[in-house]
């Protein structure tokens, strides 16, 4: 690991010669009054202030509909695998820390290629978050700083970056930021300054409890009156698992060429909140009340999909569901914290 | 795919060819394939498990098996219930699917041995219970008392009828049958499924029960078996869910903390004392 400082001036040179690199590169741009990542154009675009995009990088590493094999015919078949090499710039620690538990996720068990192929292919530059959003929550997650998973880190010190590379590929960027220098004492302690505030700021929403106890907390309160009272109002849209970035989820469709022969069978992204997400063929519905698929939800996120990462919670706080919900009902802390207020913690 | 991921892994989507050698309907509703590995080799399994069958352009589903490893091929029956299924049973002979898999979990097969065994089947849940059921035949020294009890809503509804006839004239296993309405043609037992469980003559609370049906049959005989002081460990139940991938990933099949495709199909009942949405 080595950590460097670089005027902004001068990284705003290193993105122009990443551009100008062979590979791809994607970065937070601002698209009307909020932020999204896309294909970075221009260094003037990159807008490392931002507070939350609308979708999470997730749609780069799980994009929201990626070919899986071509068929021809009733039973040939032939791997299809189209990543290339990508650098994503920007990333907060709280959608690091989701990228990193996708990761194990898709190695785990069976080890899905199609995921992890590109993930190796894949430069991550992460940044901590220099303008907290409306809705985040990461201190209470414990996601506010990260400290795996990046390539290379950057923190927003005033007029400056501090630049942590982390792995060989963070190194070898470094190549392209030759007026960077060792960071000062000085600049590591901006550095610890800036983690120290995030980790009391990222907090628009407080978790009563440490995450780790959600998992027993929930254990408890399966049939808790808060699910049916807040899924009273769901419309079954999905929006909270679409901007959702630990939600994985997905749907397998064919779709055939014109020769009705030949076509390509693809996985999309698909939400356990809509209503046919457990219909199995005959129509018997596994999972029909509206309670049940919110309830599912802040399961996976608190308790499912932790015991099958060493206890590591599936919300990192990034609050976009927050925004998302039009019936204002996702906010998995009010729900955790409602949970918390009828229940002996013992 | 790239040279790094072919390299280290195989790619669990890609399913791998197979022709269809034999093909019946059962009833009006239900297909029996027989199917043979392009690469000749033999697939294998351990009953319980199933297999993601695939027609390109149409889709992939989740199918249990039901033959037994001790056998040759591999031998499904699918019901048309919906677009892939409807068209999988417009091939003929000689036609060719996808296959991948097996995966799942499998019944007790080793655990097994040495004690009396019972197979509660309504309707459809016989085929995936006829894998242990012809496994237990084909290694029949090794187990104790074998009885089956066979459940079907209606007369035509029965399945594997010559291979019932077969079992009930043997010695060495008890078959009963059952349907729901009476018919004409029928001098059997009428009534659901539990009807039979008081006829069963193994000392059932030492016997292993395995289960499987539709979703509204488990409810009922799992309390009929609690009555007779069945042990919920001695119980194995097999479900059926929603599957997307069958390795554990899309998230589909998932029944509380469990995912049916890595967990199950094959569940202890006991393991499910804490899994409300598993019935």
């Amino acid at each position: 690991m080595s950590v460097n400082t670089i005027s902004k001036d001068r990284f705003k040179q290193f993105v122009e010669a990443l551009i100008q690199s062979d590979q791809r590169v994607v970065g937070v741009q601002a698209r009307g009054d909020r932020f999204v990542f896309d294909d970075l154009k221009a260094a003037d675009a990159l807008r490392l202030d931002y507070d939350v995009t609308i979708l999470s990088p997730r749609k780069y590493v799980l994009p929201p509909k990626e070919p899986l094999l071509k068929f021809d015919g009733r039973a040939s078949y032939e791997s299809l695998q189209e990543s290339e090499p990508m650098v994503l710039l920007g990333v907060h620690p709280y959608d690091m820390a989701a990228i990193n538990q996708m990761d194990l996720l898709f190695s785990q068990d069976e080890y899905d290629n199609h995921y992890m192929c590109r993930r190796k292919k894949m430069t991550i530059i992460a940044c901590d978050v220099a303008t907290p959003s409306e809705n985040v929550f990461a201190a209470s997650m414990g996601t506010a700083t990260v400290d795996s998973g990046y390539d290379m880190l950057l923190t927003d010190i005033g007029d400056a970056y501090v630049v942590e590379a982390a792995t060989d590929n963070g190194k070898a960027l470094m190549n392209l930021m030759p007026d960077a220098r060792p960071a000062s004492e000085a600049d590591i302690e901006k550095r610890q300054a800036v983690w120290k505030k995030n980790e009391h700021d990222l907090n628009k929403h407080m978790l009563e409890c440490k995450p780790s106890f959600l998992p027993k907390l929930l254990e408890k309160n399966y049939d808790h009156p808060v699910w049916e009272e807040k899924a009273r109002l769901c419309y079954s849209c999905g929006s909270c698992n679409q901007v959702c970035p630990t939600c994985y989820c997905f749907d397998v469709q064919d779709e055939v060429n014109w020769d009705l022969k030949t076509g390509v069978r693809y996985r999309a992204w698909d939400g356990c909140l809509l209503q046919d997400f457990a219909t199995v063929a005959g129509d018997h519905n596994f999972r029909k009340d509206r309670a049940a698929r919110f309830r599912h939800r802040l399961y996976r996120k608190g308790k499912y999909v932790p015991g099958k990462i060493g206890g590591q919670i599936a919300c990192v706080g990034c609050g976009r569901c927050i925004t998302a919900c039009t019936a204002k009902i996702a906010n998995p802390v009010d729900v955790y914290n409602q949970l918390m207020e009828r229940t002996d913690i013992g | 795919m790239c040279e790094c991921c072919v390299q280290n892994n195989k790619d669990i989507y890609l399913p791998a060819p197979a022709t269809i050698t034999k093909r019946r309907m059962l009833n009006g509703t239900e297909l029996y394939l027989h199917l043979e590995s392009d690469s000749g080799k033999e697939m294998e399994y351990t009953p319980g498990q199933f297999v993601e069958v695939s027609l390109g352009g149409i889709g992939e589903a989740p199918i249990s098996i039901s033959s037994s490893p001790t056998q040759k091929g591999l031998e499904l029956v699918i019901r048309n219930v919906g677009t892939l299924t409807r068209a999988i049973h417009k091939l003929q002979v000689g036609d060719k699917l996808g296959v991948r898999g097996p995966y799942g979990s499998t019944y007790p097969v080793e655990q097994a041995k040495g004690k009396d065994l019972v197979f509660i089947c309504g309707g459809i849940g016989l085929v995936p219970q006829r894998s242990f059921i012809r496994y237990v035949l084909d290694h029949r020294s090794e187990y104790g008392k074998v009885t089956v009890l066979i459940g079907t809503k209606c007369y035509d509804m029965r399945l594997f009828r010559e291979e019932i006839a077969m079992w009930q004239e043997r010695k060495d296993m008890t078959v009963m049958e059952t349907i729901d309405e009476a018919h004409d043609c029928w001098d059997g037992n009428v009534g659901v499924v539990t009807t039979l469980i008081p006829k069963i003559e193994s000392d059932l609370p030492k016997s292993l029960v395995m289960v499987c049906g539709p979703p509204v049959m488990y409810k009922f005989v799992l309390m009929a078996l609690a009555e007779v002081d069945v042990p919920q460990d001695s119980i194995y139940v097999n479900l059926e869910r929603r599957m997307k991938c069958g390795v554990g990933k899309c998230g589909h099949c998932q029944i509380n903390q469990h995912y049916v495709c890595q967990d199950g199909p094959v569940f202890r009942f006991s393991d499910l004392a804490n899994v409300p949405e598993a019935i």
